[in-house]
């Protein structure tokens, strides 16, 4: 198998999934790229292979009461065949924001996680009526608040400015503050059957409930517009708007292939990649709005099988990622919760992003804080040779003869850890270091730690916080 | 070690999620108050008043004390032109002091090289919390930013101190910006380099602190501790950075409770802040800014407020020439903004107050423009 497709293959799950060991990406490249990508796009047609019974029986608090706990989901992605669905789940858990220290329900978040594996790769207009009627976000931005007569702008306005369109788009308003009124106006009766939080009604997730009575059903003008308008006349023309398929090509091309500006910015900041960006938009129409038809244009584009490293990753991918490449919490034992705290002190809290706007992602994940915490934090567990992960990268190196020079044993790290590259003067120093305590004997005593010293050194570098 | 440095220092306290100021900063003797406040009006008796006017929220009683005793100005009316209701876009406005276009540069980024020209001196600026808020962040500039003072380092779990120097010093090297090429190298080798270095120094100051006032066990709080513990450290550090957590303010829904709790965890820990600081001799060295993105709709919605424009700001310390600044801005339905409080003040006064009265750098070459200045620093 030639490196540089088992390289590609690296690239893709990375994007497209938590990463993977090398054994699996060596499997992958002997079956090809776009069966991969074709996999990997239809996830109903494989199995999760998750053993959430197994699981739930263990950890006894992910019964089926709080199924939404953030280890739950941690779980899933670190597990889960399907890599692109979770992907996708966090991908929207991350655009189409609620917080649960807001909504204080798990049943609740979890119905929205399920919600979204369920309609995430499907129409964008119908995840738009989803989300709109989904008990957490009514709830999260007070749309159960909005009465006919006296309206509560938080979700028309959101719904308007982070959701679907973005303020703005080459310079232009892309709507006005009598839009965001209207469009309030026309989502008013979506409302709760039942309270969200779980206290103290108890721990079932809520309903949505429409309220004919409490709709105004008056006429309304609406990005040009004018009509007796509901909430789901309102997404069908939001969905046909050039804005949209403007913000969803950006939010997907900044998830998938490189670092865009943040949102705020794309008023007047034009997409790094224009043509890309204009691909991405001609599929969403030409598709009716499919999100599994613009991810197939986009994984096929020369755009992202060049866009190596060209993301930063962020402290859920790195988690996840790291869990995966060490192969550790594939069956349930203690101690699990303590990988959702690292996500949130490297500054990505599931369930609890910092506003409805979600994450600032590329450069933004790393402080001077972030960056030392999500150095510690990989550098312990491939600093641990007890891992299966660790351990079979040493026996992998270990089949390359008697002895291996530094350097090699430098690029194979590299290599097993996801065809990682390094600039040389790096690559000198950690040869350098590896090749100090002599010569290198793979059956040495000391062999399995001086190859995860190394490890740990790759993993510090700046080269490895990007994706 | 003691504190050596007398040079100003500004502690920022961040309230994200837009305060209502209607309700922080209260015009209780208005009728039109209770009129737009049906459900959320304070009982004019719970009001702690200044004057026959205005008065401070029930909870923050103990920045009511210190207004009386003449260490905290009110700055009314607080805003600027073309008010936005985003908080992210009103956030990054006052984060980058730049209304009209979109700004990527902080004004406290900006002013640290002013403050440490040779940059000798990689705490200048400490953010705690998560994440580096954008009014710290400036091409080349460095700031510490740290999410638990006692824990931080790099490559701490790397055994033995010989092989631990050792990778550090590799570290140290791979991080040269000279090393790597990628869109954001040099941001990430300063990051990391900087990181390396105030992680040494910033270890010894929990050690170093002894005091006897107890912060609140929340976040907001323990930050606000970290932030006395570093400036009585001595580290040189001219601005120090925290705040609630983020979106916090932002109540739409059943305010009341949730308002009473912010405010009253927020005076609670200013009120220990700077009985921590007098305790050490040290009250008169540092100004706070407390200031949140916008105002909330003067009509509430039944149970919250929705994103207005016009605020309230409140600078406090020793320092500080207590009192009232800018107008209360007028309730008459008429004199409103789209049904939000009309702003009489750009807050770039109260910044180029802070930053040619206090910090000593020109707010010009910060602020891009001269802005009048307030009396409210001594």
């Amino acid at each position: 198998m030639a490196d540089h497709d088992v390289a590609l293959i690296a690239h893709l799950m990375r994007r497209a999934g938590f990463g993977a060991q090398y054994q699996e990406l060596e499997a992958l490249a002997e079956q090809g790229y776009d069966a991969t990508v074709a996999a990997l796009l239809h996830p109903e047609s494989q199995p999760s292979g998750l053993d959430l019974d197994l699981a739930e029986r263990y950890f006894i608090e992910w019964s089926h009461f709080v199924r939404g706990v953030p280890e739950y989901w941690a779980w899933r992605m670190i597990n889960s065949k399907r890599q692109l669905e979770e992907k996708m789940v966090l991908f929207w858990h991350g655009v189409l924001c609620t917080a649960d220290s807001k909504t204080q329900s798990y049943p609740t978040s979890y119905a929205e996680l399920e919600m979204f594996r369920k309609f995430g790769m499907g129409s964008f207009r119908e995840l738009l009526l989803q989300i709109s009627r989904d008990p957490a976000m009514v709830f999260y931005l007070d749309n159960c608040l909005s009465h006919k007569g006296a309206i509560n702008e938080n979700y028309g306005r959101e719904l308007l400015e982070l959701f679907s369109m973005g303020v703005g788009m080459d310079g232009q308003f892309n709507y006005t503050e009598d839009d965001v009124k209207e469009c309030s106006r026309a989502f008013t009766g979506w409302t709760l059957a039942n309270n969200v939080p779980g206290q103290p009604y108890g721990r079932y997730a809520a309903q949505f409930a429409y309220n004919p009575a409490d709709h105004d059903d008056g006429v309304k003008t609406f990005l040009g517009e004018t009509g007796n308008f509901n909430g789901d006349d309102i997404i069908d023309i939001i969905a046909r708007q050039p804005a949209t398929a403007r913000f969803i090509s950006r939010h997907l091309y900044s998830y998938f292939v490189a670092d865009e500006a943040q949102v705020p910015a794309w008023m007047d900041t034009p997409p790094r990649d224009p043509d890309t960006i204009r691909m991405l938009e001609e599929e969403y129409f030409r598709s009716g709005y499919d999100i599994r038809a613009i991810l197939r244009v986009l994984f096929h584009s020369d755009a992202f099988k060049n866009a190596r490293f060209a993301r930063v990753k962020g402290p859920v991918e790195t988690v996840m990622g790291t869990m995966r490449l060490i192969g550790d919490w594939t069956e349930p034992k203690p101690g699990f919760e303590f990988i959702f705290d690292e996500m949130k002190y490297m500054g990505q809290e599931l369930f609890n992003p910092p506003s409805v706007e979600g994450w600032h992602t590329g450069k933004e994940w790393i402080d001077g804080g972030t960056l030392v915490h999500r150095i510690n934090f990989t550098a312990d567990f491939v600093g641990d040779t007890n891992y299966p992960g660790v351990r079979s990268i040493v026996n992998r190196l270990s089949e390359t003869g008697p002895v291996i020079e530094p350097a090699q044993m430098v690029d194979g790290c590299l290599r097993l850890l996801g065809h990682y590259e390094l600039p040389e003067p790096t690559r000198a120093m950690l040869a350098e270091q590896a090749g100090k305590d002599g010569a290198l004997r793979t059956d040495a005593d000391e062999f399995p730690d001086r190859v995860s010293k190394t490890l740990q050194m790759i993993v510090a570098t700046k080269e490895y916080l990007y994706a | 070690m003691t504190a050596t440095k007398k040079d100003p220092v500004l502690v920022v306290l961040q309230m994200s999620g837009a305060y209502d100021a209607l309700n922080t900063f209260i015009p209780y003797s208005d009728p039109h108050y209770e009129d737009y406040r049906e459900h959320l009006k304070v009982a004019p008796e719970h009001v702690l008043a200044v004057n026959d006017q205005v008065g401070f929220h029930p909870a923050m009683g103990s920045i009511k004390e210190m207004y009386d005793q003449g260490k905290v100005a009110v700055i009314q009316g607080i805003g600027y032109p073309n008010p936005i209701r985003s908080h992210f876009r009103s956030m990054d406005i006052w984060h980058t002091a730049e209304p009209a276009k979109m700004g990527t540069e902080g004004w406290l980024g900006k002013t640290i090289p002013h403050l440490d020209p040779r940059q000798e001196n990689v705490l200048t600026a400490v953010n705690f919390g998560r994440g580096l808020p954008r009014a710290l962040a400036a091409p080349g500039v460095s700031v510490a930013s740290v999410g638990n003072l006692e824990t931080y380092g790099v490559l701490t779990g790397i055994d033995g101190p010989d092989q631990r120097a050792e990778a550090l010093d590799i570290f140290a090297r791979m991080y040269s910006p000279m090393v790597g090429s990628g869109p954001i190298n040099d941001y990430l080798s300063q990051t990391g380099l900087d990181a390396l270095k105030g992680a040494d120094i910033l270890r010894t100051a929990p050690e170093q602190y002894s005091s006897s006032i107890e912060y609140n066990g929340d976040y907001f709080s323990q930050w606000v501790k970290n932030v006395a513990q570093v400036h009585l450290a001595g580290f040189g550090s001219r601005i120090l950075y925290t705040g609630y957590n983020p979106g916090a303010f932002d109540t739409h829904a059943n305010q009341p409770a949730a308002f009473h709790r912010l405010w009253s965890d927020v005076s609670n820990a200013v009120s220990d802040f700077y009985s921590d600081l007098k305790e050490h001799g040290c009250g008169e060295e540092v100004v706070t800014l407390i200031f949140t993105e916008f105002g909330r709709r003067v009509k509430e919605n039944g149970s919250g407020t929705d994103h207005g424009s016009g605020s309230v700001a409140f600078v406090i310390g020793d320092n500080i020439n207590g009192g009232l600044y800018g107008e209360y801005p007028s309730l008459e339905p008429d004199q409103l903004d789209e049904g939000d409080l009309q702003w009489n003040n750009d807050f770039r006064s109260t910044y180029a107050t802070i930053l040619d009265r206090w910090i000593g750098v020109d707010s010009r070459e910060i602020l891009g423009g001269a802005y009048e200045h307030f009396d409210f620093i001594k």
